[in-house]
């Protein structure tokens, strides 16, 4: 087929569905959400029907994804690092129910919080689960382990973990790329996976029986190897995923490296480096996971280097700057920063409908002596920074409207939630009922722009669907009111908001216009076919 | 030979085009490639950029260390200023001259072209005037882009001008021969400097 230039999710999806995919379930999540739309936009992926629809949430795609695992074909579930907490109930259960057709997990982690809330480190969650993970240190290897990540799966009969990160996922490169596989055919398992105690408690025992042969697997794999070099110090590094590019780049072949893109950490050679050398440094994008192992590993008396001594920055993803630091290697001359510089955040665009929605909230907010607004996660997160300053949280996808509803518990009004379209369907659904049953005194306003906007404007789950849910999980019909967020309508929108905060219960506002970024795509495509 | 770049502006204003056409240039021409680019929340007006290096050899990291950038390429004069600490001591800033002000604590753009001026390799132009006079107002980029052709060297102009070509191929014969323009506008205003 030869050299294509993709980005490493571009790789990782060509690679699933050259593998033989029959599925991809995800959610939509920086720096995951290429993958699943280079899924939907492939030509044999649409020749075969590879199923690629956008799913609710990480946990409904990572249970669908099990149950095409269950038929005996080769699923694929995608998610941002954080989607992994959405999903750990199934995920780690996938673990003890093992899977028949391949079941590969990408996690793609964020170190540096480019487009995220935390740095948590997905390859903890594999480790957690007790499953093998692969980790690519290059656009090529993110496309050859994906076949080899299925292999194994099947092979072994449990999940696989492929693990990213924001500089693979969206940093080109050219990648070789080989002939497509056949799907495999429907072969549903006569295995029960009914995870009742005794049933559970057989399946993992069959679990931990399986970890000599993941580690046997990762000791030889060919992704995990050493380089040695006569005249580099004695200092073992250890180099994980694309870190060992960084390693590469600034001691090129003078370095004693073990590079490791395959877990359960090879101890065996591990140790090797360690009895070779008078020191080891790990250097691993993420947190120091590999770093606390080691140091089981080798005992207390032997020297371990990372980022938990410091040695590397114990936050934010490597550079080949902080890792030439850590290596002793100088820094060349440079500039200082510059003078007339200001920061440059990120902003709601103009004309986009969540303005009019902090236009109003704050207007009408402005005549209690005191309140608050929980917010939740999209772009209107940036309804945070000015000139709205309009939330006093953003934590979890869903948590606006449950952490309203607990302030509301408390006594403090006025209490209200802003949830987005598509977050709302993720994880707002269920923390409204809550709200519901207990009567609490809260109004939520779901800013709905028909998509999910933050990461690119991919379909929203409930479009058209949000008052039937809402008068569905028993919001009072009177009490669920749908504005358009326009300045012209300001004084209409305000008195909505002024009535069901006054309201003593629970009261949905849905303000509905269409995303500008969509909205200018979708004007376009119809100029296009005009033509 | 190697020669690492950084792309950069505000959201929106098409630095991923120029990439594409780079990255289009680089691998028709064999040469490896690595580029890191920003997706995601900072897209909406915020300040993005790309490591774009090309090489002969094998490229290892994806991001390019402090002070090995050979040619800063940036839409817009602060953005510019925002990788100095990248820019090698003998690389060049090819800059659009006027500021994208979408924040209150803009910097002073007297003192903010000094301190550019100050470098002692930089190409300033209001790219979007040339784009303009050319009659393409949508190709600033494109000036941008001919601008920084006679620096980027490890490929020639002509082979940026088909690449131009290729990538704009499917919007048709007035859209590349637009481009095109644009372009020649940007290599020819840094040839007669």
């Amino acid at each position: 087929m030869g050299k294509k230039l993709l980005l490493g999710d571009e790789a990782v999806a060509i690679g699933a569905i050259y593998a033989g995919l029959s599925g991809v379930y995800a959610y939509p999540g920086t720096p995951s959400t290429e993958i699943t739309e280079f899924i939907q936009n492939n030509p044999l992926a649409k020749e075969r029907g590879i199923h690629s629809r956008w799913c609710t949430n990480e946990k409904t795609a990572m249970e669908a994804a099990l149950g095409m695992s269950y038929a005996g074909k080769r699923a694929l579930v995608c998610m941002k690092h954080v989607g992994m907490n959405v999903c750990a109930d199934a995920f780690v259960n996938s673990a003890i129910t093992g899977v028949n057709g391949g079941l590969v997990v990408l996690a793609a982690d964020d170190p540096s919080m480019h487009s995220s809330q935390n740095e948590q480190d997905s390859r903890f969650y594999a480790d957690f689960a007790m499953i093998p993970v692969f980790e690519p240190s290059n656009q090529q290897e993110a496309y050859d382990m994906m076949a080899d990540a299925f292999q194994l799966s099947e092979s072994l009969k449990e999940p696989v973990m492929l693990r990213i990160v924001t500089r693979l996922a969206h940093s080109r490169a050219a990648v070789e790329v080989g002939e497509p596989k056949a799907e495999n055919p429907l072969n549903v398992t006569r295995d029960s996976w009914v995870l009742l105690p005794g049933n559970a408690r057989r399946k993992y025992v069959e679990l931990i029986a399986k970890q000599p042969e993941m580690k046997k697997a990762a000791d030889a794999s060919l992704y995990n190897r050493c380089e040695k070099s006569a005249t580099a110090p004695r200092i073992g590094v250890i180099a994980c995923g694309i870190a060992y590019n960084y390693v590469k780049e600034v001691a090129g072949d003078d370095v004693n490296v073990l590079k490791i893109s395959q877990y359960p950490l090879p101890e065996d050679q591990v140790m090797k480096l360690a009895q070779e050398n008078d020191a080891l440094l790990v250097a691993e994008d993420g947190q120091p996971v590999v770093e606390k192992a080691v140091k089981a590993l080798v005992g207390a008396g032997y020297p371990v280097r990372g980022r938990l001594t410091g040695d590397l920055p114990r936050t934010g993803e490597l550079t080949p700057d902080c890792v030439a630091i850590a290596l002793g290697k100088p820094a060349g001359p440079s500039f200082e920063k510059a003078k007339n510089m200001a920061g440059r955040p990120p902003q709601l665009c103009q004309g986009c409908g969540h303005r009019d929605v902090y236009a109003a909230l704050n207007e009408v907010l402005a005549g209690y002596p005191d309140y608050r607004i929980f917010g939740d996660i999209g772009c209107y997160t940036l309804g945070a920074l000015p000139p709205f300053r309009a939330l006093s949280s953003c934590v979890d996808m869903g948590a606006s409207i449950t952490m309203a509803k607990g302030a509301a518990d408390a006594g403090f009004f006025p209490s209200v939630a802003v949830i987005g379209d598509s977050t709302f369907t993720h994880s707002g659904m269920t923390g409204l009922l809550d709200a519901v049953n207990d009567k609490s005194n809260i109004t939520v306003v779901i800013s709905d722009n028909l998509t999910t906007g933050m990461t690119g404007g991919q379909d929203s789950a409930g479009t058209n669907k949000y008052e039937a849910i809402c008068v569905g999980l028993g919001v009072d019909p009177a009490h669920v009111r749908v504005v358009v967020p326009l300045p012209k309508n300001m004084p209409e929108i305000t008195r909505v908001i002024k009535e069901e905060i006054e309201y003593e219960g629970v009261s949905v506002i849905i303000p509905r216009r269409e995303c500008m970024q969509t909205l200018q795509r979708h004007l376009r495509e119809a100029r296009k076919n005009k033509k | 030979m190697k020669k690492d770049i950084i792309l950069c502006g505000v959201g929106g204003q098409g630095i991923l085009s120029i990439a594409t056409i780079i990255g289009e240039a680089a691998t028709k021409a064999g040469l490896n490639l690595k580029q890191a680019e920003v997706h995601g929340m900072s897209q909406r007006g915020g300040d993005v950029q790309s490591n774009l290096r090309l090489s002969t050899d094998t490229i290892w990291s994806d991001l390019i260390p402090l002070g090995k950038t050979d040619v800063v390429i940036s839409m817009e004069p602060m953005e510019a200023l925002r990788y100095l600490e990248y820019l090698a001591p003998d690389g060049t800033v090819v800059t659009s001259s006027k500021p994208f002000v979408n924040i209150p604590n803009y910097p002073d753009e007297s003192q903010l072209k000094a301190e550019l001026e100050s470098l002692p390799s930089v190409v300033m132009l209001d790219i979007e005037s040339v784009a303009m006079e050319v009659g393409n107002p949508r190709g600033a980029n494109m000036v941008l882009l001919g601008m920084a052709a006679p620096y980027i060297g490890i490929l020639s102009v002509e082979q940026l001008r088909d690449a131009i070509a290729v990538v704009f191929a499917r919007k048709g014969d007035e859209v590349v021969n637009a481009n095109l323009k644009a372009f020649d506008a940007g290599v020819s205003s840094t040839k007669s400097k």
